[in-house]
């Protein structure tokens, strides 16, 4: 179960709905924010505490793009691939990174340090083509910038 | 030109209560409660012609005027701000920029509704709107603008602002409710419409970002003064997100029925390198492409549909010449079979099998029932599924190629099938 210090931020958030069940999504982010990839373990205890099955909590984690269940680099990057992207050389950027890191879109560097996702449309097209580093966005990607990022990270 | 949404946007800290203060911040919803009803707020909104802005365009004083004051349940105001429609990043600026103006909106909107909570449903991937909206409900919950009493007046309200987890089908109302309820973003089967059994099985209103954004100036000046602004039976300015092949990608404040073609040319400088348009997205990656011959359409909901596209979320994609019409088919269709929802089998097979077709015609691996068979797979999704996904990837995947046949006509003749050696 959750330590007693966890339950408190969680019952926070729990509070602020009419129902427990409604504070999945961002009891998920609290505790992905925490331990980086929702386990097996933690979907059980998000379970037992907001009342509801398992499966629940299991087939939420599935839908939404931004949970994850196994663990992605110390930097991922999650590279838009969409219209506006694409229109300005996303898939050049994206055979960039693949190439400097060795890697495959969903696949982890043997060191951990780096992993590489494609995602739909991030709402930057303004900046295209973009990125999310982690948390943060990056636009106007070119190869500079990518081996900016590769450095700064390594 | 009068700036409405984004008339802050260039102050310094604009973003913060004491700022939004010095412009007559929420002297509207003051006078809202303290000298009007709500029968009156929602009048004035129904008379200045604002239109819901986050694509389908319905009335949002008549949306209002839906929820049924004699049922005992609790009320709720939902914003919709999972802005996910490829082309569109307008509500990001009012979430970083003016949050104060969207709090005042709610604030206005619950009144007119008779709600005393509202959420505000921020897609997962806007970090930094998430905080800055976090800081300002903070923020006007110590200064008594949200909480109990506000403002002195005994009207209650509480607002949430809750985060996405990055899925597109989350934009639509319905699926939007099921996920701020903690499940999957399906969409909800209508009627029952939101106004009668919405969050939680109570009445709820769902409106954009930028629609509860117009609300205060709206009830500060008056109807007419709004719906002078637009053009008849659209209201006030519309923001327009361009990106693409245009010098100039942003967001422009602009008034409704402007020309496509003045927005590209003369605010966002026009296409770069010499080059020529081919295509134009008018409202978001779900509205039919729209042609050169077309681009002197006004940008409003009604001349839009009228010439068989859409005005959309404003998202505006600009293709030059250099692009190959059925590769941009390829990647709108990788984004239709990656966010369809699978609720519904026409549109979690059609999705991926259009996706499959099209990138094999691109690849040059296409056989001729390839093409053939494309229309009538995208025709047999739209209007067969729950809600209105479906529709949108018949429509949009279905404009290019009718509109651009002869570019996938020509991929045929270049598949390996079609080589004599074959």
């Amino acid at each position: 179960m959750f330590s007693a210090e966890y339950l408190k931020e969680l019952d926070k958030i729990k509070n602020k709905y009419e129902q427990p069940r409604a504070a999945l999504l961002p009891i998920l982010h609290f505790v992905q924010d925490k331990e980086e990839l929702i386990t097996p373990e933690a979907e059980k205890n998000i379970a037992e505490y907001l009342g509801v099955p398992v499966v629940h909590v299991h087939e939420v984690v599935c839908f939404y793009h931004l949970f994850t269940l196994k663990k992605l680099g110390k930097c991922h990057f999650s590279v838009c691939q969409t219209t506006a992207c694409a229109l300005r050389g996303s898939e050049d950027i994206i055979a960039y990174i693949e190439e400097r890191l060795k890697i495959k879109p969903g696949e982890v560097t043997s060191d951990g340090k780096f992993s590489l996702g494609l995602v739909e449309c991030l709402g930057a097209c303004e900046i295209a083509p973009i990125m999310q580093c982690n948390k943060d966005y990056v636009g106007g990607l070119d190869k500079k910038k990518i081996d900016e990022l590769i450095a700064k990270h390594r | 030109m009068e700036k409405i949404v984004t008339r802050h946007f260039d102050v310094p800290n604009s973003y913060l209560l004491e700022t939004y203060l010095k412009d007559n911040g929420y002297a509207a919803a003051r006078k809202a409660i303290t000298q009007m009803t709500p029968a009156l707020v929602i009048d004035e909104v129904k008379k200045s012609n604002l239109r819901g802005l986050g694509g389908a365009g319905f009335p949002t004083g008549t949306k209002w005027s839906f929820i049924p004051q004699t049922n005992p349940k609790p009320k709720y105001l939902v914003i919709n701000g999972d802005e996910g429609e490829p082309g569109t990043f307008k509500d990001k600026y009012i979430f970083e920029l003016d949050p104060h103006a969207l709090l005042e909106g709610i604030i206005i909107t619950c009144f007119a509704i008779g709600s005393h909570k509202a959420y505000i449903y921020i897609r997962g991937e806007y970090v930094k709107s998430l905080q800055r909206v976090q800081a300002a409900v903070d923020e006007a919950y110590k200064a008594g603008y949200l909480g109990k009493g506000i403002m002195g007046t005994g009207f209650d309200i509480d607002v949430v602002v809750h985060p996405g987890a990055g899925a597109y089908i989350c934009g639509e109302e319905t699926a939007l409710l099921e996920s701020l309820e903690g499940k999957k973003g399906f969409p909800r089967l209508k009627p029952p419409f939101p106004a009668v059994v919405g969050l939680f099985g109570c009445p709820t209103v769902i409106n954009n970002v930028e629609t509860i954004s117009c609300v205060p100036p709206i009830i500060n000046k008056g109807a007419e003064w709004y719906a002078k602004l637009g053009c008849e039976k659209n209201g006030g300015n519309r923001l327009f997100c361009v990106s693409g092949h245009v010098v100039k990608p942003g967001v422009y404040e602009l008034p409704n029925g402007t020309t496509l073609r003045e927005i590209i040319y003369d605010h966002a400088g026009g296409i770069p390198n010499g080059r020529k348009l081919k295509a134009v997205i008018p409202g978001g990656i779900s509205a039919p492409l729209l042609t050169p011959d077309q681009i002197d359409v006004k940008m409003d909901f009604d001349s839009l549909k009228a010439i068989g596209s859409m005005a959309g979320s404003g998202g505006i994609i600009v293709m030059d010449d250099t692009t190959d019409m059925v590769w941009a088919a390829m990647v709108a269709a990788r984004f239709f079979a990656h966010e369809s929802c699978g609720q519904c089998s026409p549109c979690r097979e059609g999705s991926g099998w259009v996706y499959r077709n099209v990138k094999r015609l691109y690849h040059g691996h296409a056989r001729e029932h390839d093409l053939r068979n494309l229309p009538g797979i995208v025709n047999n999704i739209g209007g067969n599924t729950i809600c209105a996904f479906g529709d949108a990837v018949s429509m949009s995947i279905g404009s290019y190629v009718t509109k651009f046949r002869s570019e996938f006509e020509a991929k045929l003749v270049k598949s390996e099938y079609a080589q004599p050696n074959h």
